[in-house]
């Protein structure tokens, strides 16, 4: 009998410890079939962040080392300049990536870092118990703005990857989200897409997941998901937000 | 080869590209620019070495986090404010039991304090700077032949025992110029440590970490770097002493103030006072069993720097009474004259009934 579906040999034998709903695993595993099908086990070096993805060393069977908060772009940068061999990711939440981490992920995106963001937009701190994140949408209840965000308060949701695609440096950027089997493939496309980028050599690539945190939403695993739809894609457009990689100034 | 004539920020960056360093990364702050444009200059063309200016102190000191994971020799430098920003950085090197360079030509503090000369960053070198139970190896040269002989020796001390290695200097030491001659060439490939990351090929994945939610693996990390804390304390104090032979009294005095001392000691020589000095190489290990075998015999001690006395507690805990300690410095950036020295010193003398 033909066998169509089975474990990526680059995720590790082990129970996820994360959230019913969560979107951590859905985009792990399918991380790790794209390094399967680009064959990068053998090269590739992650980062995951500190949050509740800092375990990821526990599913990725890759080498990986763990960063402080929001430097994940910074130590990516170090991995690849002394060891350009190799294929570098780093795996980022919004707080992360888009608050404590930004001018880390600015400079490396306008270096044209040859290293690839994986970046989990799912508007709160999610280990720390649901705070605010700098994606956080308006009117968005969480545990440090319990009577919703105020734009005159706390500002406006960050649109940390347009910000990004202003950078020459940044060839490759697509937002995506994990919360339908045709988005789940949509993100699978684009995470091969930003690793194919880096392969080539062109510049830093990011995917921005949209991704379910039903715990800290308070909601069930479906309201999660159609909340993504329903409300989160109207404040973050699904679509490829630049894409240079075909162009000869891509550099 | 023959001597050449460099300031002690340049003499930084030829010696750790001929210890075979491959990534510098760093930010511009004054006293210790030179040795970044040094590196821009003749490290960033080499072969399989980078070199970036980065974004800031925090994100130069984690590009020297990830070249570090690879197995590279890597070295960030900075001073006094741009150092207090590294610690976060630092501490994930200890803990990861990761090999580093990092320089601090020091400047007057606290704040944005001013960019003379200084030795104010004593505690934060030797207590370890950042959060967590940790300490790193600290060298304090004290003339530019020393910055370029420890530079060269920081980074196989760190690739020994896997840490973090500061080199403690001060912004006189970075901008004056003295003859120099570099002992090594640079290799050409140096062997890849063991648990460095570059792929799972032909080996398990490998993960390097310390968080855990389990605090017993993390006490036995603990307890683990400790006990290589207690071979490095046993194996590489070091210090240098002058004229303590007949010493009535000592003068305790590390860096750039060591040289001050050392001319006021000269002078207190020549006019019949038994003064001697003992200069701590190593700030971290302190040489606490020099000072004890010292004590056994002489009973006055001078600590002398360009802060407020950080050094004098390490002195009074070697001592652990067995000597009285006394305690001159200029803190601020303010750099005392051998002269003034010679005074406190004849004083102190005086006052002691020594003579």
């Amino acid at each position: 009998m033909e066998k169509v579906y089975t474990r990526p040999k680059s995720l590790k034998k082990a129970t996820f410890h994360y959230c019913p709903g969560c979107g951590h695993s859905i985009v792990h595993r399918i991380m790790c079939e794209v390094i399967d099908e680009l064959n990068l086990q053998e090269r590739i070096i992650g980062i995951p962040p500190p949050g509740c993805s800092v375990f990821a060393y526990h599913y990725f069977d890759v080498d990986m080392a763990e960063s402080a908060h929001g430097r994940g772009a910074a130590v990516a940068t170090g991995i690849k300049r002394a060891y350009p061999e190799a294929i570098v990711f780093t795996y980022q939440g919004d707080g992360d990536l888009a608050a404590i981490g930004t001018a880390e992920t600015i400079h490396a995106a306008n270096r044209g870092e040859r290293v690839t963001a994986i970046f989990i937009n799912n508007a709160v701190y999610g280990m720390t118990g649901g705070q605010m994140a700098p994606t956080t949408l308006l009117e968005q209840k969480t545990t440090t703005t319990p009577y919703g965000r105020n734009i005159k308060l706390e500002g406006y949701p960050i649109k940390i990857s347009e910000m990004l695609a202003l950078t020459k440096g940044a060839v490759y950027i697509e937002r995506t989200a994990v919360n339908s089997p045709a988005n789940i493939r949509k993100t699978k496309k684009a995470i091969r897409k930003a690793f194919q980028t880096q392969i080539d050599d062109l510049g830093f690539s990011l995917v921005e997941i949209l991704s379910p945190c039903p715990t800290n939403w308070r909601m069930t695993p479906i309201e999660a998901w159609q909340w993504i739809d329903k409300v989160m894609t109207k404040e973050y457009p699904l679509g490829v937000i630049k894409d240079i990689t075909g162009k000869q100034d891509a550099d | 080869m023959a001597k050449v004539l460099m300031t002690g920020n340049a003499a930084i960056g030829e010696a750790a590209i001929r210890a075979g360093c491959q990534c510098y990364f760093g930010y511009p702050i004054t006293p210790q620019n030179e040795l970044t444009e040094y590196m821009a200059t003749h490290l960033s063309r080499r072969k399989g070495c980078s070199f970036i200016q980065a974004e800031s102190e925090i994100s130069a000191i984690n590009m020297v986090y990830g070249a570090s994971l690879t197995g590279a020799r890597a070295m960030t430098s900075s001073s006094s404010p741009g150092i207090s920003l590294k610690q976060e950085g630092i501490s994930y090197l200890a803990a990861c039991e990761l090999p580093a360079v990092i320089v601090n030509m020091s400047r007057g503090g606290p704040g944005l304090g001013s960019i003379s000369a200084a030795q104010s960053d004593y505690f934060q070198a030797t207590r370890g700077g950042g959060h967590g139970d940790y300490r790193t190896i600290v060298l304090a040269p004290s003339s530019v032949q020393e910055l370029a002989d420890f530079t060269h020796h920081a980074f196989d001390l760190a690739d020994k025992y896997l840490i973090p290695v500061i080199i403690l200097g001060d912004g006189m030491l970075g901008q004056m110029m003295e003859p120099v001659e570099f002992k090594h060439e640079t290799p050409d490939e140096l062997p890849i440590r063991s648990r460095a990351l570059r792929g799972a090929k032909d080996r398990p994945s490998r993960i390097i970490k310390t968080f855990t939610s389990k605090p017993a693996e993390l006490e036995e990390l603990n307890w683990s770097l400790f006990r290589r804390y207690q071979l490095i304390k046993k194996q590489e104090t070091t210090c240098d002493t002058f004229m303590v032979e007949d010493a009535r009294l000592i003068v305790v005095a590390f860096g750039i103030a060591a040289r001050i001392a050392k001319g006021a000691i000269k002078t207190a020589r020549a006019n019949g006072l038994k003064v001697g000095m003992l200069r701590p190489i190593t700030l971290w290990p302190f040489p606490t069993e020099k000072v004890q075998e010292l004590a056994k015999s002489i009973k006055q001690y001078l600590v002398f720097e360009m802060n407020m006395g950080q050094m004098v507690e390490d002195v009074q805990l070697a001592l652990s009474g067995n000597g009285e300690v006394s305690f001159y410095g200029r803190p601020g950036g303010v750099i005392p004259t051998p002269s003034e020295v010679y005074k406190v010193i004849s004083r102190l003398y005086y006052q002691k009934g020594l003579k």
